[in-house]
């Protein structure tokens, strides 16, 4: 059994920032991820950011995510690769080694987990920051190869370099929908169609933009109807919907693609938290089932901090901030906070205030005020 | 009072005039300026920083739509790659005898070549007319989001927001 002081579980934005805060405050860290390559979404966000300057505005994700990897190993941060984290329990938690811990897989002959090695860490404190996971739609066809989420679609592309198919069709005009869009067009494929239920797009109007100047349609309150085809998908069927998300009769139009691409939103990936003993709270706003926190990150269990999706599913640079306030508190907890903590806690306070402002991000911070309010009252106290 | 994007995915004449980055006629007419087709409120502020004239001003809260000092813009178009919702464009529209000059971020390969006789489209991607390339910029500032410039029939100089994808 290994023993450090703080844990991260989930090596992406929000667990790397918590870890690189942890570290910097004499903290023995260990971040691990259980893919073969750390930095959580960023290393496929290869568009530039929003923001301000202290949110790396203007910078593309793939190059914060090696900005962050650099802090980390700096700082003293252990980052364990290929570690998935299959159990937790009085702070220890039990990790499956997919590949011995160090090399990533190849392509061709990726370890299975019948080579992973099993390990115990035991820590002091345990950030988990697990990210999100993308919500599935069902409709007839749906288990056709072909059908896929629209961020494994990215991965592909962008991480593993392989076009996941030449015409696409994407369902959900939100920014995951209209991003990943753009970067499968860059990719070199075409994007027949961007269809959303809703009567209009969901993600911001520059991503909305950047696509329709590429010749890519945008059909609001359409829904995709079924997709067929042999051994994969060959064609789908979308159709109008009407105020109440019926379907229109004899609106039917048959598409020929090779690949659909769901992007009907993200949720918290609360697994680890719920096997914790995390209680949850239901918000809609957030992605759905969160685990509750109070304004330090902290969990309603003892010595449990989350950070990022899983705390509510949001955006990178918060995702960022949230990191930074649980390794701070985290590390504080265990008596090495630094002169200048709460300082630097107002400052993060205060940043993500303003990224949760203005009316696109107004609701997020309303139900993230409702979700702390329950966790002052329910979280332990530090 | 902010807008939100209607269900066409890109931005009426309406919605572009009452944008606060959006040069007016005159100042079109005075010669090279950015049109900033920006109008949601969303927390973000590289082309204020990118500005070397200050003509762009956010301020706070960071959610403050972008406003465009006329005046003070040069139209030098560093502006162009920082902006991540690529939603600045420079015009320029007594560039030549009867044609204007538009340049816009283009992150797509191949890139087209100076001289290059390409198809211009508006903003829903249809082509509204012919155009000639007559620049094509990636120094590293740009980090990868190169700017091309097209010569297009003076009428289009508004309309023209990119060209036609050559197949890879």
């Amino acid at each position: 059994m290994r023993k450090v002081d703080l844990s991260i579980v989930g090596a992406g934005p929000a667990g790397l920032a918590a870890a690189i805060k942890g570290a910097k405050r004499g903290c023995n860290t260990v971040a691990l991820d259980m893919n073969p390559r750390p930095g959580g979404q960023l290393i496929k966000q290869i568009h530039k950011f929003f923001g301000s300057r202290e949110h790396h505005a203007g910078t593309r994700g793939t190059e914060i995510a090696d900005t962050l990897l650099h802090e980390a190993e700096s700082s003293g941060v252990e980052v364990m690769i290929g570690a998935e984290v299959y159990a937790i329990h009085d702070n220890t938690l039990e990790i499956a080694q997919m590949f011995g811990g160090d090399s990533p897989p190849s392509l061709s002959g990726g370890a299975t987990t019948s080579q992973s090695r099993p390990l115990s860490i035991e820590a002091r404190q345990i950030v988990l920051a697990t990210g999100g996971a993308e919500n599935a739609l069902n409709f007839p066809g749906w288990t056709l190869p072909g059908v896929m989420g629209a961020g494994a679609a990215q991965t592909m592309s962008n991480v593993w370099r392989v076009l996941p198919g030449e015409r696409i069709l994407m369902v959900g005009a939100g920014n995951v929908g209209l991003i990943v869009s753009y970067q499968l067009l860059q990719a070199g494929a075409e994007i027949v169609a961007v269809i959303e239920a809703a009567p209009r797009t969901g993600g911001y109007g520059v991503h909305a933009a950047k696509i329709r100047r590429a010749g890519v349609p945008i059909l609001t309150s359409h829904t995709v109807v079924r997709a067929s085809g042999k051994s994969r998908v060959e064609q789908a069927v979308i159709a109008k919907v009407d105020a109440s998300w019926r379907t229109v009769p004899e609106s039917e139009e048959k598409l020929d693609v090779d690949t659909i691409c769901i992007a009907v939103g993200l949720r918290p990936n609360a697994r680890l938290a719920s096997l914790a003993g995390c209680k949850f709270d239901y918000s809609p706003s957030l992605g759905g089932w969160v685990p509750i926190h109070n304004s330090r990150m902290h969990t309603t269990v003892p010595g449990i901090y989350l950070a990022g999706d899983l705390s509510g599913v949001e955006e990178a640079s918060t995702a960022l901030e949230e990191g930074r306030l649980a390794g701070i508190c985290a590390a504080s907890s265990l008596g090495k906070g630094r002169v200048g903590d709460s300082k630097e806690i107002e400052a993060i306070e205060e940043r993500l205030l303003s990224l949760r402002s203005g009316p696109f991000c107004q609701r997020l911070q309303d139900a993230k005020q409702k979700l702390i309010e329950i966790g002052e009252a329910q979280c332990p106290k530090e | 009072m902010s807008q939100r994007v209607n269900s066409r995915g890109y931005l009426s004449q309406q919605e572009l005039h009452s944008a606060p980055g959006y040069p007016s006629h005159e100042r079109l007419e005075k010669g090279p300026v950015v049109a900033i087709e920006c109008i949601e409120e969303i927390p973000c502020n590289p082309c204020e920083q990118a500005c070397p004239q200050h003509a762009i001003i956010i301020g706070k809260p960071i959610t403050n739509l972008p406003h465009l000092d006329e005046d003070k813009c040069i139209g030098c178009g560093l502006c162009i790659p920082q902006c991540p919702g690529q939603a600045i464009f420079l015009i320029d529209l007594p560039y030549l005898q009867g044609a204007a000059s538009v340049a816009f971020p283009y992150e797509y390969l191949p890139l087209p070549k100076e001289g290059q006789k390409v198809r211009a489209v508006n903003r829903a991607g249809e082509p509204v007319c012919s155009g000639t390339v007559i620049k094509v910029q990636n120094p590293k500032r740009n980090k990868q989001t190169p700017v091309v410039t097209v010569a297009v029939p003076r009428k289009y100089a508004t309309e023209v927001r990119g060209i036609l994808r050559s197949r890879r």
